[in-house]
């Protein structure tokens, strides 16, 4: 006997109105305090909006725990907030986000910066699987490891190039059918990166790779060039910003630029712009 | 010899859905109650429609912890079916006990089948003495999934219970009153998101077979080569879900075959073979033999399962991380999940977590040698 | 007194004159003398009578002036007595003899393969991305154990102890027919055998053994046959090889054996076959020594003897009524590998009425016997090739789905060396030095370019293949071997889905 089920929404079907949830948040001049708990997703989002709307210049988030798409429903242009997280955000983090600031204070899940087009993400912990997926510009900033598809067709445009940067180490496909950015892996614990098919279909952007590597873990369409000025400087730079928004947030106080940069760098660009004219037969 | 019905002449509609799933095990045996596992569901609730939802504990009848608890779902209000299933669990078993299964009327689910448990030993009679125990008690099920129409064994594992149906995993759990009426070492659950059969208790996971469960989001796009593999090995495929498969040959291969945990996630996630080409000559030799022989239980397509049975829990994913899968640790408690969202809203503080890459198993055993449950 | 040939011919050659310069490369191609150049005159004629439609001159003329075309002249159009069946009673008329022809059956039958469609995910599972994750296809072939024993040793590792039965690797589902050296020549033969030793597969020498100077280099990539007629079968030659066939039937010719017509036994051939040259090489129709199933299995087990256990055997049948039965039989006599060739399989020579009417479709013998072989549980004791008119990498994709494990491709690669489908292989004329022995038409294929050509072609069906798997959302071939449930009928009747063992599109 197939019973006749009813059309039910896990999204919207528990959203309470705005009305009832306002007493989440706690206004103190241009900062907004919100309790995410017990909030679902569009609820939290709601109020999100609501207090950038209402002119708040920094909203703390408190007792996240796996609502998606934070910063999402924010298309102010001109408008600049920055979101502080506390707790574990739900997938795609700043999932089209145009030009805000998060940080987490704490791990995030799948889809960090995912078609991200302006703004910052800083995550103090481990991101999950296809982080800044599609990503076409901003900052991308994760303290420790990332899992699979990370960057994967990240795009650039003149000078639009986003840019992900990642402290410990990424799992396979990393930087899968890249077109353009900067993709930064740090492999500060200092083990061997054990990431496979990295670069595969690869045909725009550069990898820069810190630590212990091997040719045979490439996809074909990618190859190692040499590290020149320009490269170290760039490298640098975002070391320098790493730091900053880490060093004493889970990584060591004493930890200085030169100690990363005397690293070993592998410096990764796609080989051909057209890497599957030889397939197809006219 | 089992009898090799033929399902529906091998042409078998399969259910496609994509879902959540969780697990979590006190690896000392301390059994406790199941709201900690309906919280961390209720925080994934997005990732199901509401379709289905279910449960899978183990440690829940010490009474008759000897006996198979068979966990039966009559589709059709019809005494003459209840006394078929009555009749032929008579004629093959010893029954001590059975019983309605205690729900909850005022659960917000639709239309329930009606649920009863018998706790029974094997009868066997003739050829059959040849069987051993769970080969006896395969067979049967298989038989009363097979034959006889609208009655389905659900569960028939000792000292364990699967419950499932169409719901939400909150409200499953409320019309199964499983956060007052039971307590596990391991509870595994999901939550699903169903396409092909919206409205069908028996299609909701966890599946089970003997005491192996099974909880699975994904799909599997070799499920037509699995089954009719496993089919040749007499298990059949009867509850139209691609998951099935998972739940029969893990009995095949760790039951029957005898094969530890580590080998057997190598046979559904195998390396691949430009991996395999760069081993050294023994572990080449070892994985070229594993895909060879074992080619027909290559589970290709999407998947994150939890597979449970007594003594282990163990979480694994697909060999390219199509679906994704979060471990946490704290002290004997592990906890596997579609999310670490889930982990983190019953349990904030956590000794570790990590995510393995595709193909490699979260193993959870208990702690103790004889694997004795502790109160 | 002979009578006036009352044969329409099947082609004209329509040239255009004011292209044509007369530089008579069209007579130099031509094997069976259609064209000629009137030194009178000096102009090149045509005698359309002789031509067989194999379109060399067409290729080579460096004007473009020749068309060929089917001869516009027919009897009375009548849907009952087709131009075929008057022309050949007539032949029969002067001759007393059976109809010989070539290539593999023409007729109009159903193809089941045009009526089976494919699946592809969409949304409630991904396609998995061919061209940048990994997408494999490595096979083996051969008998499987039903379980692995093993053991962990003191560190940890893990010790098979079950004792494996030899199997063949090929790193794509497709390997070369049998098509022996003498049905076609020294320089296709070893086109074939370089393309299978540079892409990972095999090839398969068909009757007429394999020549010694071959045998070091390509004895890893080479199926060697044993045939009726035993010919080319000396002790070296099964030690010089990755696994034996015993070749009992192929489609073409279900029930009878091969035919080199004694044209093409040249000095070579007789001496890889052993015969005296210019006699006719016909097998005898069974092997003489097996006569029942047992005997079967003594030969395979001679067989395996004489390797040392070494490597597979494989035996080869024509798709015929009780296949499934027949496989069954030949599993259980301990064959590792069974080859299926249906009813469009080519061949060099064969009587027509063999080629037109006996045998089944292969699609329906490999559903039968995929599904018996799982009915009786033994279905991992062997590996099924089926092979017959394998046109295209749909066509390899659905027998995987079907159950096959590897297919066998013969016209195909003929095809990817430059044949036309004239059907006159028997004449040992060939234009395109496939199927001849005769030296100056055999130059006319160089092995390198052959092999190159070939090579692509594996090449070409293996990334269709892929391309296809990804779509499925497969990225192993195990995980599509046998699995039907990727496959849909279309305008096929109740039985025939039953038989496939598939649904309709749409259910």
């Amino acid at each position: 006997m197939i019973a006749l089920a009813r059309l039910r929404d896990p999204f919207m079907d528990w959203a309470r109105k705005i009305d009832e949830i306002v007493d989440a948040v706690n206004f103190e001049g241009r900062i907004a305090k919100i309790d995410a708990r017990g909030l679902t997703h569009k609820e939290l989002n709601d109020l999100i909006r609501l207090c950038v709307e209402k002119g708040a210049e920094k909203i703390i988030v408190k007792n996240v725990c796996g609502q998606r798409y934070i910063g999402t429903r924010l298309y102010f242009p001109g408008k600049k907030v920055e979101i502080e997280i506390f707790g574990v955000p739900g997938n795609d983090l700043g999932m089209f986000m145009n030009g805000h600031r998060i940080i987490v204070h704490g791990n995030a899940q799948d889809g960090v910066g995912n078609t991200m087009n302006e703004g910052e993400i800083v995550v103090e912990g481990r991101a999950g699987d296809v982080v800044a997926m599609s990503m076409r510009g901003g900052r991308v900033f994760i303290r420790d490891d990332v899992g699979y598809r990370t960057a994967i067709h990240m795009k650039e445009y003149r000078e639009k190039v986003p840019v992900l940067v990642v402290g410990g180490t990424s799992q396979d496909f990393l930087g899968e059918y890249m077109a353009g950015g900067v993709v930064l892996l740090l492999g500060l614990k200092g083990e061997k990166h054990k990431a496979n098919y990295i670069g595969t279909g690869m045909h725009g952007g550069v990898i820069y790779i810190r630590g212990k590597v091997e040719p045979y873990q490439f996809g074909k369409e990618v190859g190692i060039v040499e590290m020149e000025e320009e490269d170290y400087r760039k490298v640098e730079e975002l070391v320098k910003d790493y730091l900053k928004y880490f060093r004493g947030k889970g990584i060591d106080e004493k930890l200085e630029v030169d100690e990363i940069m005397g690293g070993k760098f592998t410096k990764l660009v796609p080989v051909s712009k057209r890497p599957y004219g030889r397939i197809y037969a006219y | 010899m089992i009898n090799r019905v033929s399902v529906t002449d091998g042409r078998v509609t399969k259910e496609i859905q994509a879902c959540a799933v969780f697990g979590v095990m006190d690896r000392s045996g301390r059994r406790f109650d199941g709201k900690m596992i309906i919280e961390a569901m209720k925080n994934m609730r997005v990732r199901g429609n509401g379709l289905g939802g279910g449960f899978a504990v183990y440690g829940i009848y010490p009474k008759y912890k000897d006996y198979y608890a068979l966990h039966v779902m009559f589709q059709e209000d019809d005494p003459d079916l209840k006394q078929e299933v009555d009749e032929f669990l008579h004629r093959n078993f010893d029954v001590v006990h059975d019983e309605e299964i205690p729900t909850n009327e005022e659960a917000n689910v639709s239309d329930p089948p009606l649920f009863w448990r018998y706790f029974v030993m094997p009868q066997k009679k003739g050829e059959d003495k040849k069987l051993s125990d769970d080969d006896y008690v395969v067979k049967k099920v298989m038989y009363i999934n097979t034959c006889i129409d609208n009655a389905y064994v659900f569960s028939s594992g000792k000292n364990m219970g699967v419950f499932k149906g169409v719901g939400f995993p909150e409200e499953i759990a409320d019309f199964f009153m499983l956060e007052s009426e039971y307590k596990g070492y391991i509870w595994t659950a999901h939550s699903r998101f169903p396409t092909n059969t919206p409205g069908w208790w028996g299609g909701a996971h966890p599946f089970c077979i003997l005491d192996w469960t099974v909880v699975h989001n994904g799909e599997i796009s070799s499920y037509g080569t699995n089954r009719r593999f496993l089919e040749m090995h007499g298990y059949y495929c009867t509850l139209y879900t691609d998951t099935e498969v998972i739940a029969y040959a893990v009995d095949l291969l760790m039951r029957k075959q005898g094969l530890p945990i580590e080998v057997v996630a190598k046979i559904f996630a195998p390396p691949m073979w430009d991996q395999i080409d760069r081993m050294d000559e023994k572990k080449r030799k070892f994985y070229t033999t594993l895909r060879m022989v074992y080619a027909p239980l290559l589970i290709n397509g999407p998947f994150t399962v939890i597979i449970a049975h007594h003594g282990e829990m163990i979480g694994l994913t697909d060999r390219i991380r199509l679906r994704p899968i979060t471990a946490g640790e704290k002290g004997d408690m592990l906890f596997v999940s579609s999310e670490e969202a889930a982990i983190r809203a019953v349990c904030p503080n956590l000794d570790r977590v990590w995510t393995p890459h595709g193909g490699e198993p979260i193993i959870g055993r208990l702690n103790s040698v004889e694997k004795r449950v502790v109160e | 007194m002979k009578m006036k040939s009352h044969l329409l011919p099947e082609f004209m050659v329509e040239r255009d004159t004011e292209r044509c310069d007369n530089c008579k490369v069209c007579v130099k191609q031509c094997p069976f003398g259609v064209h000629y150049y009137d030194e009178e005159t000096g102009r090149v004629y045509s005698r359309e009578e002789l031509c067989v439609g194999c379109q060399r001159c067409v290729v080579y003329c460096p004007k473009n002036a020749i068309k060929v075309i089917p001869y516009p002249g027919h009897y009375r159009p009548n849907d009952y007595w087709h131009e075929e069946y008057i022309r050949d009673i007539k032949k029969q008329a002067e001759t007393g003899g059976i109809i010989l022809t070539s290539c593999g059956s023409a007729r109009k039958a159903k193809v089941y393969w045009d009526h089976i469609l494919l699946n592809a995910s969409q949304v409630t599972n991904p396609s998995i991305d061919p061209l940048r994750e990994p997408m494999e296809l490595r096979t083996f072939l051969g008998k499987k154990p039903d379980r692995l024993e093993i053991e962990l040793d003191e560190n940890g590792d893990v010790e098979i102890k079950t004792e494996l039965h030899p199997n063949l690797m090929i790193e794509t589902p497709i390997l070369f027919a049998g098509m022996s050296y003498g049905a076609i020549s020294y320089n296709a033969f070893k086109s074939l055998a370089m393309a299978a030793k540079r892409y990972g597969t095999l090839f398969n020498t068909g009757e007429g053994g394999m020549p010694k100077d071959m045998r070091e280099e390509f004895k890893d990539c080479a199926i060697v046959q044993c045939a009726s007629g035993r010919f080319g079968v000396d002790p070296e030659y099964f030690n010089y090889s990755a696994a034996i066939e015993i070749k009992i039937g192929q489609g073409a010719k279900p029930g009878i054996g091969g035919h080199l017509p004694g044209e093409k036994v040249t000095a070579t051939i007789s001496s890889t076959r052993m015969i005296p040259e210019g006699t006719d090489a016909i097998s005898p129709a069974p092997h003489h020594d097996i006569y029942s199933i047992e005997d079967l299995s003594m030969l395979i087990y001679a067989l395996k003897e004489v390797t040392n256990y070494e490597k597979p055997v494989c035996v080869k049948i024509a798709a015929v009524h009780n296949v499934a039965a027949i496989a069954s039989g030949m599993v259980r006599a301990g064959a590792d590998i069974i080859a299926i060739d249906g009813f469009r399989g080519g061949t060099g020579a064969t009587p027509k009425i063999m080629r037109e009417h006996v045998g089944i479709p292969v699609e329906l013998a490999l559903a039968a016997v995929d599904q018996r072989l799982r009915e009786e549980g033994i279905r991992n004791k062997c590996s099924i090739i089926v092979g017959g008119g394998i046109r295209c990498a749909a066509d390899v994709v659905k027998a995987i789905a079907l159950g096959a494990d590897a297919v066998y491709i013969g016209t195909a690669a003929l095809i990817a060396l430059g044949c036309t489908m004239c059907q006159r292989c028997h004449t040992g004329k060939c234009a395109w030095g496939i199927c001849t022995q005769d030296p100056e038409l055999s130059k006319r294929l160089n092995p390198k370019v052959g092999a190159e050509r070939a090579y692509n072609l594996l090449r070409a069906w293996s990334l269709e293949i892929k391309d296809v798997l990804g779509g499925m959302g497969i990225n192993a071939i195990e995980s599509l071997r046998g699995n039907r449930d990727h496959l849909r009928g279309i305008g096929l009747e109740e039985w025939e889905l039953k038989v496939l063992g598939i649904k309709g599109a749409g259910e």
